[in-house]
């Protein structure tokens, strides 16, 4: 199945928790942010929240800025 | 001379100089960068992760996060919606509730869009931020910010990145007359007199990146900095004589030899 993840299409085998997307990606999920479908993902619910076919899934950290 | 301490938002700094993460060479040179300013607040930009190459380490890794407060930005937004997207990650990513909130209005100068940014600042006071607007040096304007809750102003020296020192003086001053919150210049430092001259005016901190990431020896400027904002500062404080057009001796005039 589909999903749209940073803007680019990605393909997951099955419906998957937060936890699970970000273990498969090899990203500590203690170091970045998480919306799903335009809705902030607490940290708290990276367990239990569901990204399925065509869910827009956004992955951002923090980088240089001024 | 004693200073009152450095407060935004009931947190307390020990310096008056914030600088940025972005720009340089290497992340060991931010890192020596970070230690020579002094500054215990950093921002840091919120951008998607390489989902391609996930080798890059992250920034997180470099910046000594006891002992720098992280202020994340909303670089690069152009709408008040975006911004707001962008503070709420950058509060899930991060370690606090703090924002410097950017609505940039035009490309080339890389200007605030003022009433976006209002608008968005009063969004964000509203869920619970502490809401850090980068600004025109626009009295008016940071009146409206600070009305709107914001925890402090940050009017622009000059375009951000272009070194240009601060472009109207006259402005800051009356920003700083006119606010009941801490007043940072932001953007336009190029050189350590610039920031002098900001603290001189009254700012209560000065806000800079490009000037140390992209100085030819970013470390030693870091140095310069936290030296010139330390200085700016107490000058501000001491009170500077004032400006006359005329000389006038600092030796005697009686007791000449041969008059």
């Amino acid at each position: 199945m589909h999903i749209t993840l940073n803007g680019e299409p990605f393909e997951i085998d099955q419906p998957l928790s937060v936890v699970a997307l970000l273990e498969q990606l090899d990203i500590d999920a203690r170091r970045v942010a998480v919306e799903h479908n335009l809705t902030i993902v607490k940290r708290h619910r990276f367990p239990e929240v569901i990204v399925g076919d065509g869910d827009q899934v956004e992955i951002v950290n923090f980088v240089g800025g001024g | 001379m004693s200073d009152s301490p450095f407060v935004i938002a009931g947190r307390t700094f020990t310096s008056r100089l914030i600088i940025g993460t972005g720009k340089y060479s290497s992340p060991a040179v931010m890192t020596r960068a970070h230690e020579a300013s002094g500054a215990d607040m950093v921002t840091v930009a919120v951008r998607r992760v390489n989902i391609s190459d996930r080798s890059r380490e992250s920034l997180l890794d470099y910046i000594d996060t006891d002992r720098m407060f992280i202020l994340p930005n909303t670089a690069g937004c152009y709408t008040a919606d975006e911004a707001i997207r962008t503070a709420r990650l950058g509060r899930e990513a991060g370690l606090s509730n703090w924002v410097k909130l950017e609505v940039i209005g035009d490309e080339r100068t890389l200007f605030p869009d003022n009433e976006a940014l209002l608008e968005a600042t009063h969004v964000l006071v509203g869920e619970g931020f502490v809401v850090l607007p980068y600004t025109n040096d626009d009295p008016i304007a940071c009146r409206k910010l600070q009305d709107a809750g914001a925890a402090a102003v940050m009017p622009l020296g000059a375009p951000i990145g272009s070194g240009l020192g601060i472009q109207n003086p006259n402005n800051i001053r009356i920003i700083r007359e006119f606010a009941r919150v801490p007043v940072i210049v932001d953007a336009g430092v190029g050189t350590a007199s610039d920031a002098a001259i900001a603290m001189e005016l009254g700012a209560d901190g000065v806000l800079m990146n490009t000037a140390i990431a992209g100085a030819e020896d970013p470390v030693s400027m870091a140095t310069a900095m936290k030296h010139a904002v330390i200085a700016g500062r107490l000058a501000y404080l001491s009170g500077r004589i004032p400006r006359k057009m005329y000389a006038s001796a600092s030796s005697p005039v009686e007791g000449m030899v041969g008059r």
